[in-house]
């Protein structure tokens, strides 16, 4: 099984940098491939970065570090060389150094700049805003060193930082639009003004402020398509129910597993006595704006029950894509027949984006395949039965399907 | 690391540690017991700091010297995590480092992801997250190492938030990640942050912090796990169980720790205290009682008394060795964090933010002071010398000299 990546990806490379992806491990984490196309975190292989020669050494360091806490010995005493030798003048090396640090590399790098800021600080010698203002102005930089340029630009002069600002509204790093989105929101919302609330709705990328947006619009009569916006995936076929007493459905190979044939009957789980248990799968296209799409519907809410969802989405290229799951309920997920990933949670909590799944979409179609399992807890919070499902880019932006139809009317009107 | 190197690492523990400190969760094996004298009866005087915080946290200061230590996370997703240190006798910050969250920041409404306290061995902090985010730095923010044990263990998290706190015992650093998915407890190597033991625990979520107890006759501590499915000691060394009650605890309420005994809260509702024995020898079942109750507070144990506190407010005291009940009191709830004991002063602080003391020697106990701090106050009091600190998603307080 493919483990899912970063649950907290980095912002995508602008669109005209490299998109391959460099394994953390074989077996653990993705994460976008920095500027470039070296491969070079490991030990004994150069910077490729225009660092001092001094620093060159404990970067690579920082860098090389891995799972398990593996290389913390020598980043420590990198991080400590490095605390030592360099000065703010370096900060532009140390904060490029991010484009190519993998999650961890990048926390040490980061306490590195924290640090050295301190001192410049302490001794007296004032951070310039130009150097952090320069980076983050420049998008051939990575969204980790621009987010924390950002971050020390706020500290330092924040007048700068707010003169920049309007600028970063569609930033490709989506956490660098959050307060040009609330700037333009609040003056749209002031003045009533539905194109700029149009706008500030297209730039935003986080839903609670794609929902303010959303609601300011509507409140003007409006119409907003917020499948559309996100990329939810609204037309399934469903299946069930299969069996998940003891909860051991989810470990259990049901025959969609293995072979995907929307036109076959199975022999599913007797929810009553004497009632006929063979199932076929449902064609279902959910009426929620936010694509949630309930088993109990058009299956029935059963208990210790399995259920599947299947659906295609066609990619007019090949092309680097996220998939974004949110349910409470236990799943699995396979792209193509490839699993992707499973968890076995139930009912502890459902949000947009839960989880994230760098992934390949190949040119043409691609199957996408859900299965979703209810558990035997009775408690009112436990009915749920449901799950929300989009393709995006790394930032979040939709990528639609050419021959993703029309949007229900009663997903244009706002049902949850 | 060989035993010899972990003995040796207890004893520089205890040479680094001032008997003040307030090194984790809490406190001192996580008994909530502190050993100077808070405020007894409280003034707006007594506030000796309050300090912003950058960030929400439900997580303690710990307190190491002259030196105050919190955790924080802001940002949209709470993706951003802090470390602060705080000088203690003013609360202005010393320094602060920011890292992202590399695992999943999801959690309930109520919590938040910096929920677990920090820990500390007198000359490193130890700083975990929800987010399975542990970072090491010495006391001065210089970064000894970090671990992400949601990329090296990506089903091992909980969608309402992870809450258990890091311990120290003789020298290794336990983390309690035990949830639906990939579940574990590990013991870390507190220098370099790898695994010297990694301990499957059942799928089953565990907002509980483990608690240490150390055997008198042998002077070795044995790290006490409540649970769902009972209760389970191991030797910090290893990971090997040294025995198991079958009986389940609590998932949200951690055990409370005495010299001899320790208190061990029922799911669904009631209280066990088992007197320790020592050794591989399991310990006995003192006694047992469904009408006293810790729903969300984690009893205290001090003397020959347990105090345990429920989700009405209810204070009973009860003996230790009897299970007789000489007086409960009801305060002014509901209550987040769990109580914690200064001499003979119980403190416990609501959701509201008013902070309650106990003068627990009055026959009947009784409400010695009270102070509202107007904050929605979710932590636990921590402890050191004659002061009581506090924290709220905006500030931190000192009280007392």
């Amino acid at each position: 099984m493919q483990t899912p990546s970063l649950f907290l990806l980095p912002a995508p490379r602008p669109q005209n940098s490299a998109t391959s992806r460099k394994r953390f491990s074989s077996q653990r984490v993705n994460s976008p491939m920095p500027r470039g196309t070296l491969l070079l975190p490991l030990l004994g292989l150069s910077l490729a970065l225009p660092s001092p020669a001094a620093l060159q050494e404990p970067l690579a360091q920082l860098l090389a570090v891995g799972p398990e806490g593996r290389g913390n010995p020598e980043a420590a005493a990198a991080w400590k060389s490095l605390a030592a030798q360099a000065t703010s003048a370096d900060l532009p090396t140390l904060l490029a150094a991010l484009d190519q640090a993998n999650p961890l590399a990048a926390n040490w790098l980061r306490a590195a700049v924290f640090a050295l800021a301190d001192r410049a600080q302490a001794s007296g010698q004032p951070l310039s805003p130009a150097l952090f203002a320069d980076f983050l102005k420049n998008p051939t930089h990575g969204p980790a060193g621009r987010l924390l340029a950002a971050d020390l630009l706020q500290q330092i002069d924040p007048a700068a930082w707010d003169a920049l600002v309007p600028a970063l509204l569609l930033d490709p790093v989506p956490a660098l639009r959050r307060e040009p989105v609330a700037r333009l929101t609040a003056a749209a919302t002031a003045a009533k003004d539905p194109a700029q609330l149009r706008q500030a709705l297209d730039a935003a990328r986080d839903e609670d402020q794609v929902r303010a947006a959303a609601d300011e619009l509507r409140s003007l009569s409006q119409t907003v398509d917020l499948p559309r916006h996100f990329g939810f995936l609204m037309d399934w076929h469903l299946l069930g129910p299969f069996d998940n007493q003891a909860r051991r459905g989810f470990d259990t190979p049901f025959p969609p597993e293995s072979a995907l044939d929307l036109a076959a009957s199975f022999q599913g789980k007797e929810t009553k006595p004497g009632q006929d248990p063979t199932i076929r799968w449902i064609p279902y296209s959910t009426p929620s704006e936010f694509g949630v799409v309930d088993f109990n519907q058009p299956i029935g809410m059963f208990k210790e029950v399995t259920g599947y969802a299947a659906t295609t989405f066609h990619s007019p290229t090949a092309q680097p894509a996220e998939i974004r799951l949110g349910s409470k309920n236990a799943w699995k997920l396979w792209l193509n027949g490839q699993l992707i990933f499973g968890r076995d949670e139930y009912h502890r909590g459902m949000k947009i984006d839960q989880y994230r799944f760098p992934v390949t979409l190949q040119v043409g179609p691609n199957a996408l395949l859900l299965k979703l399992c209810q558990n035997e807890q009775t408690e009112t919070w436990t009915v749920e039965w449901q799950f929300q499902l989009r393709i995006c880019d790394a930032s979040g932006t939709a990528l639609l399907d050419p021959q993703r139809p029309p949007t229900s009317p009663a997903a244009l009107a706002g049902k949850k | 690391m060989k035993r010899t190197s972990f003995l040796a690492a207890a004893l520089a523990l205890a040479a680094s540690s001032a008997p003040a400190d307030w090194l984790q969760f809490r406190g001192p094996n996580a008994s909530a017991r502190g050993t100077g004298q808070a405020p007894t009866s409280f003034q707006p005087s007594d506030i000796a700091w309050k300090s912003p915080l950058p960030g929400r946290g439900l997580s303690s200061p710990i307190i190491v010297g002259d030196k105050v230590f919190l955790t924080a996370a802001s940002g949209p997703a709470q993706e951003t995590l802090h470390v602060l240190c705080l000088d203690n006798a003013t609360g202005r910050k010393l320094w602060e480092r920011r890292f992202q969250a590399t695992g999943r920041t999801m959690c309930h409404e109520k919590t938040c992801v910096a929920a677990p306290t920090p820990a500390s061995d007198g000359s490193r902090l130890f700083a975990l997250f929800s987010s399975n985010d542990l970072f090491c730095l010495d006391l001065d923010g210089n970064l000894l190492w970090l671990r992400g044990f949601t990329l090296d263990y990506p089903n091992a998290s909980n969608s309402l938030g992870l809450a258990s706190s890091p311990l120290l015992a003789d020298g290794v650093l336990i983390t309690q990640i035990e949830n639906d998915g990939e579940s574990f407890t590990a013991g870390l190597n507190p220098a370099t942050g790898a695994n010297l033991w990694k301990l499957p625990r059942p799928k089953n979520a565990n907002w509980t912090s483990p608690t240490a107890w150390q055997d008198p006759a042998t002077g070795r501590s044995l790290v006490l796990i409540t649970a769902y499915e009972g209760v389970l000691a191991l030797d910090p060394h290893t990971g090997k169980e040294q025995w198991s009650l079958p009986k389940p605890g609590t998932t949200i309420t951690s055990g409370g720790i005495g010299d001899k005994h320790f208190a061990v809260p029922r799911s669904g509702k009631g209280l066990a205290v088992y007197s320790l024995v020592g050794g591989t020898t399991p310990p006995e079942l003192a006694w047992e009682s469904a009408q006293i109750n810790s729903d969300t507070a984690s009893p205290v144990l001090q003397g020959s008394r347990v105090y345990a506190l429920n989700g009405a407010g209810v204070l009973t005291c009860a003996d230790l060795a009897t299970g007789d009940r000489p007086w409960k009191l009801r305060l002014d709830g509901p209550f987040s964090g769990s109580p914690v004991m200064s001499a003979s002063t119980l403190y416990a602080v609501s959701e509201r933010g008013l902070l309650q003391a106990v003068d627990t020697t009055a026959p009947e106990g009784a409400l010695a002071s009270k102070l509202d701090l107007a904050a929605t106050i979710l932590c636990t009091p921590s402890l050191s010398g004659n002061s009581l600190y506090l924290r709220s998603d905006g500030f931190a307080w000192r009280l007392g000299k």
